[in-house]
């Protein structure tokens, strides 16, 4: 693949962002202007900075990648990452507003005026930023790797170097405009090629995406093997190039894979003819194009359970992501903070029809990534593939970019927000200088875990973050808002009881290999039990402990939900 | 305030990780209004009311919604041939969670913004009436 292109776009999205962020810096102002000028964004720039941040890896490669691998049950991903904005405008987005909050934790502080919940709060908030910046930077080692043939490391840590040049200079945070950019940054770049894509699918004959053949080489193909990989050839088919293939090596043409399965190791280089079945990682299941096309084809042991514990993770756990929540603040109060929403999720809707149809095109046209276990580089690998000469390198070349442009944007919320946490909560320490201490840290966390990190796909990793929010911060969030009951105790045992294990079973998955045990997928998709868990707890321990419902919950409930329209100064106009 | 009372410091930086909560919550907003004073029982009731009404709607959205979504992996479950239906040259699968459900969200949540700001609009009608 040739790479020049794709480098200088991923260089020049760097470096933007690093420019940006400096002359930010420059014309940043005094701390009143930052929140005076939090009062005159409106709502449409309000909503693409959001977009801007939210779409993150996992949106940007990783549902077109799922999608290509497993069929249409990851379009809950995309479609779970939407409605979980729904939730959030319908039972989240005016009252907290109207709280003031700029962080969970301050929510947690607003709502109960308890140091103990708050601290609570914050750490499951960096639980879970660390658990979704990891993808992230998985997400940007990929994209390097796949542009320039660099180890999956260093798109990491350029990713971790820009971001934390940036938020330790300042820059990013305070700029809505940046973030508004991204979004539309990221949907140009995955809709101008998706239609040029589609224009060459329409040349090429239309070819039917769910044709009853398992997934041929389109043409013939160099499939390079960087690590040792497990495949399983559903026909046999002779192959030739160089590598070790069960243990023997072979040099030349002529190397027959036999029906079944079969180890390749690492450094392998083997030429596949055109029109032969493509052979695929063990871990994917065996489909044909038609079978693939239809629910439930997965291969997962329990696919019922898999879908809904997806379902209430994303549903529920988007207002629980602490950089989410910091982006609400910009609104000027509780009724814009609901149209912004409303718009986010048109927002969102448009970019998220895109992603299937890289998914759908691949089986075609790069079925080889599903031999390599490399799904999450469909995005990235189509348009030069499908698309011959400089139109499909500079196509590929704008894709990569808007990768790097997504890893940015969702790693740099999320950063400031953790390094908020760390400072205020954590260090205890003040000032400019705590936080950039704090920054350091907040990023060396996650970057020191993509290097224990086997290769778990991009989605699936944020779907855990997801569910570790979904059980913790939003009961806290949910139940704070609109029940009266509460108490200071139920809050910290609900948090804890759903966060807790939802934590540990992430952190299992993505450490250990628990394959193909019957509670794996328990153990991946936690959010069905442990939600209910926390839900639960955080309830009952409540009833159980009226005493401890903290003071002046009446005068909260009334700052929450009271409309804005009351003709009153109300607690948005003083920020 | 105070940053805006001395203009020559603004080369200094401070760090913004939280909102001046503190300043927000010695501040009794609502005590204008005599019936929204927390005193008042009157009040009281009104809020409660409010409170309860905006519940029930993003519940209800949220129930249509997500129990509509919910049924669909039930469904091709329970009717596989669901799955193999083609609408428009599409597998009904991919038209309904690659399409369709977005402009249904966005539709739903329209919706409720527009009963949410209603309600609060009859709620501020109601305790301002003299």
């Amino acid at each position: 693949m040739s790479n020049t292109w794709g480098v200088a776009a991923v260089l020049v999205v760097a470096l933007g962002t690093v420019l940006i962020g400096t002359y930010g810096l420059r014309v940043s102002r005094t701390t009143s202007d930052f929140y005076v000028a939090s009062r005159t964004v409106s709502p449409w720039w309000n909503a693409s900075a959001i977009g801007g941040e939210y779409l993150s890896a996992a949106s940007f490669v990783g549902v077109a990648g799922l999608i290509f691998a497993r069929g249409p049950d990851m379009l809950w991903f995309p479609v779970g990452y939407t409605v979980g904005y729904l939730v959030l405008l319908t039972m989240v987005a005016a009252p907290l507003r109207r709280s003031g909050a700029y962080t969970l934790p301050d929510f947690a502080e607003a709502r109960f005026a308890s140091r103990s919940v708050r601290a609570v709060a914050s750490m499951i908030a960096l639980g879970i930023g660390w658990l979704y910046l990891l993808p992230q930077f998985q997400g940007a080692g990929l994209t390097l790797h796949t542009v320039t043939g660099a180890p999956t490391w260093v798109g990491a840590l350029v990713v971790a170097v820009v971001v934390t040049a940036n938020v330790m200079a300042g820059g990013m945070r305070s700029i809505t405009f940046v973030q508004a950019f991204q979004y539309w940054l990221k949907l140009t770049a995955i809709a101008v090629p998706a239609a040029f894509l589609l224009l060459a699918w329409k040349a090429h004959g239309t070819v039917d995406l769910t044709g009853p053949q398992l997934p041929v080489f389109h043409e013939q193909t160099t499939v390079t093997f960087e690590n040792t990989t497990t495949v399983t050839a559903e026909r046999e088919v002779v192959v030739s190039g160089s590598g070790v293939v069960d243990g023997q090596r072979h040099d030349g043409p002529g190397l027959m894979m036999t029906q079944g399965g079969h180890t390749i190791e690492a450094g392998s280089r083997l030429d596949f003819p055109a029109g032969a079945a493509v052979p695929h990682v063990s871990t994917i299941a065996s489909n044909t194009n038609a079978s693939w096309a239809l629910p439930m084809s997965s291969g997962e042991r329990f696919p019922l359970y898999a879908v809904y514990s997806l379902m209430i993770a994303t549903f529920l756990g988007t207002m629980g992501l602490p950089h989410v929540i910091v982006r609400f603040y910009t609104n000027p109060n509780g009724r814009a903070a609901r149209r912004t929403t409303l718009i986010v999720l048109g927002l969102l809707g448009v970019f998220y029809l895109l992603p299937p149809l890289y998914g759908a095109l691949g089986r075609i046209y790069t079925p080889e990534l599903l031999m390599t276990g490399n799904t999450d580089a469909v995005v990235l690998v189509l348009p030069s593939r499908m698309i011959d000469g400089l139109g499909g390198q500079l196509l590929g070349a704008l894709v990569a970019g808007g990768a790097f442009a997504a890893f940015l944007s969702t790693s740099s919320g999320l950063m400031v927000s953790l390094a908020g946490v760390l400072s205020q909560d954590v260090l205890r320490l003040g000032g400019v200088r705590g936080f950039r201490m704090s920054t350091v840290l907040a990023v060396l966390v996650p970057l020191g875990m993509t290097l224990l990190v086997s290769g778990m796909p991009v989605a699936d990793m944020v779907g855990l973050a997801f569910a570790v929010a979904a059980s913790s911060l939003c009961p806290l969030l949910l139940l704070g808002i609109w029940s009266t009951r509460i108490t200071t105790a139920g809050a910290v045992a609900g948090m804890i009881a759903g966060g807790g294990p939802a934590l540990l079973a992430g952190l299992v998955t993505i450490l250990a290999d628990t394959g193909d045990s019957w509670y794996h997928v328990l153990l991946a998709r936690p959010a069905a039990w442990t939600v209910p868990l926390g839900f639960a707890v955080m309830y009952v321990v409540s009833l159980l402990t009226p005493r401890r419902r903290p003071a002046g919950t009446n005068q909260v409930m009334v700052r929450l939900h009271a409309p804005e329209n009351l003709g009153l100064e109300s607690s948005e106009d003083r920020a | 305030m105070s940053e805006r009372a001395e203009p020559r410091r603004a080369a200094q930086r401070v760090v913004v990780t939280s909102p001046r909560t503190h300043s927000a919550r010695t501040h009794r907003p609502y005590a204008a209004i005599p019936v929204m004073d927390e005193q008042s029982e009157l009040g009281a009731l009104y809020m409660r009311s409010l409170i309860k009404a905006q519940r029930r709607l993003g519940l209800l959205v949220c129930a249509v919604v997500c129990g509509g979504l919910a049924l669909l992996p039930l469904l091709f479950t329970l009717a596989p041939s669901l799955g193999g239906q083609r609408v428009l040259g599409l597998h009904l699968p991919w038209v309904l969670l690659g399409v369709l459900v977005f402009p249904v969200v966005v539709l739903a949540g329209w919706f409720y913004v527009r009963q949410a700001e209603r309600g609060e609009r009859e709620f501020a009608d109601l305790v301002e009436r003299p």
